[in-house]
């Protein structure tokens, strides 16, 4: 990769699986697919495809908090629906004009990590972490589904929002992009699931040159070892802090498609199961890299949608089973573990060819 | 002049006086080693330079800085260094990785990757760089652990047994390397209880007992001293 930009070298490093020609070559061709694939399909199951792509930044956000930071957070969930609320609560109250929606994605995002940046200040500067980080992380997203949830009475209104208890939010904008001769407005078929692409292309390419970067290789050391880090003269807290709030405005954004799909947002968004699901997306992909997170997503819940025909019950059993088979078989993710083993084949043809 | 100054440093755990009233003097450009039976507040001791116990009472200064109420990055920045008792190396990642690790905050680019290829050689460890550092042999961890420590370039290196677990002659030549960067004039302070190790390199010696300086003085005057033998060496040579 000579003679590129100083931070597309960034691309490929210790920190990312994937590397040379081959990989890049399957990446463009898969890529190339993605874009092809509405014009050979209908538009109800892009519209479910872009469902699918709508999860994968939150499973990016444990990646980046736990895979890579060493710590679990239960409580992603929490950036999600607060972000989905801020979505609906901005948009409803001051429509969808002059191209407000993609602002109040922007403001959305932002809401849910200066959230994160309040709470992971006093989780990581108060010295919490291990398994109470996790534990305080789920209280949180537990408190705002059941405040959430009580907000049925008409006094529970923010401007022209009504929260709407149990039931949720519903009636925002999609988003709405202003264009001279028309607005174009993204529903959720072709429109959304191009622009969705195109971002979760941006944050995979994005979070590959971060996790590659000196930012990436410090908070990978305190991982491995916190103690070390600081006395190598690292603030582990600041570094902490820092990806957690990272990690949050990437539920965020997951939390503000969701509402921009659906067009609504309810408080089991916040829910337990809702917060479990991710973790056993990301656990069974390999948290530990982006490329498995992603992969193990996708098919994750691609294989809960189909088994859900049958009964949800049935599926979140599923996902259990899974869960506990990950965590015998494979601990660091059935996805990298494959994902590895192909490198290695890969590695021993080329030796064999010389 | 003095580099490294503990007035009268206090820890309890508890009721247990584990650091009781520690007066140390250590002077720029010494090998000073730190001897004394298990549990006399040794680690304890550079804990607490380190910033990572706050003491109950008493002060540290560091190049004739209050450096008491600092955080343990800050110090680290000051010019303080460590290599810890049990290897605290980044086992999952490359040798290579965890040099960069230690390097980066001051270097970049090209000088990045000078300085990691000189510290690989300096260390020997060239032919092991890609390896995860968890696989190392426990003598190379330690010297990587050390490495990294060095490669900040520390005013005041702190090395809490260095030598433990190697063979005499992994020993010998730690001594070595801990004079050939005395030389070029860091300070060094070491925990060590192979006093062939001590001999080598210390050229003042303080005993730490129940918490308390119990002795000061050349290899020679402690090895002396009859009621050191009495509580440690005796012990240790018997």
């Amino acid at each position: 990769m000579n003679g590129l930009p100083g931070f597309l070298h960034r691309l490929e490093g210790p920190q990312t699986v994937g590397r040379g020609p081959a990989f890049w070559i399957t990446f463009a061709i898969v890529f190339a697919i993605a874009c092809a694939y509405p014009l050979f399909s209908d538009g109800y199951t892009v519209g479910n495809t872009v469902y699918f792509f709508v999860w994968v930044f939150i499973a990016l956000s444990l990646c980046v908090i736990w895979g890579y930071g060493g710590s679990l957070s239960f409580g992603q969930t929490a950036f999600f629906g607060i972000a989905g609320y801020s979505y609906g609560i901005l948009t409803l109250n001051f429509g969808s004009a002059y191209g407000f929606t993609l602002v109040a994605l922007v403001l959305a995002i932002v809401i849910a990590a200066l959230f994160a940046l309040l709470l992971g200040y006093f989780m990581f500067f108060g010295r919490i972490a291990g398994v109470f980080l996790g534990i305080v992380t789920l209280a949180v997203t537990l408190m705002l589904e059941r405040f959430m949830a009580q907000t049925a009475g008409p006094e529970w209104r923010i401007g022209a929002a009504r929260l709407n208890g149990f039931n949720g939010m519903s009636a925002m904008p999609p988003l709405t992009i202003p264009w001279p001769g028309g607005d174009i407005v993204l529903f959720a078929d072709i429109g959304l699931y191009y622009a969705v692409l195109g971002l979760l292309l941006l944050v995979y390419l994005g979070l590959r040159i971060l996790m590659n970067s000196s930012f990436g290789n410090v908070i990978v050391a305190i991982r491995e070892n916190p103690e070390r880090a600081e006395m190598l003269g690292y603030d582990v807290r600041k570094y902490q802090l820092i990806t957690f709030v990272i990690g949050a405005a990437l539920a965020g954004i997951s939390g503000v498609l969701y509402t921009v799909w659906g067009q609504y947002i309810t408080p089991s968004s916040m829910g337990m199961t809702a917060a479990a699901l991710p973790l056993i997306w990301v656990a069974v992909g390999g948290r530990s890299d982006l490329t498995s997170t992603v992969i193990g997503t996708l098919v994750v819940l691609a294989a809960f949608q189909a088994l859900t025909i049958y009964g949800s019950q049935y599926a979140l059993v599923f996902m259990g089973v899974l869960l506990v088979l990950t965590v015998l078989i494979a601990p660091n993710g059935l996805v990298l573990g494959a994902m590895n083993l192909i490198s290695r084949l890969a590695a021993r043809c080329n030796k064999g060819d010389v | 002049m003095a580099l490294l100054e503990l007035r009268g440093l206090n820890k309890h755990f508890g009721g247990l006086h584990v650091t009781n009233s520690v007066d140390l003097v250590l002077e720029a450009g010494e090998i000073h080693c730190l001897i004394g039976p298990n549990g006399a507040g040794k680690s304890t001791l550079f804990r607490l330079i380190l910033g990572e116990h706050d003491p109950g009472s008493g002060d540290i200064l560091f190049a004739g800085e209050n450096i008491t109420a600092l955080k343990s990055f800050a110090r680290i920045h000051r010019g303080l260094s460590v290599k810890f008792q049990v290897p605290g190396v980044f086992k999952g990642l490359s040798v290579r990785q965890n040099l960069e690790i230690a390097l980066q905050r001051t270097h970049r680019g090209i000088e990045l990757v000078r300085d990691i290829d000189r510290l690989l050689t300096f260390l020997n460890l060239e032919a092991e760089q890609k390896q995860t550092a968890g696989n190392l042999s426990h003598g190379q961890k330690q010297w990587l652990e050390i490495g990294m420590a060095v490669s900040l370039k520390p005013k005041l290196l702190l090395l809490d047994e260095p030598t433990a677990g190697m063979s005499p002659e992994e020993t010998h030549q730690t001594g070595e390397m801990v004079q050939r960067l005395n030389a070029d004039g860091m300070t060094v302070l070491a925990i060590e209880h192979d006093m062939a190790f001590v001999r080598q390199v210390a050229r003042r010696v303080t005993v730490l007992h129940l918490g308390q300086v119990f002795a000061q003085g050349s290899i020679d005057e402690i090895v002396a001293d009859e009621r050191v033998a009495a509580i440690y060496l005796g012990q240790a040579h018997a």
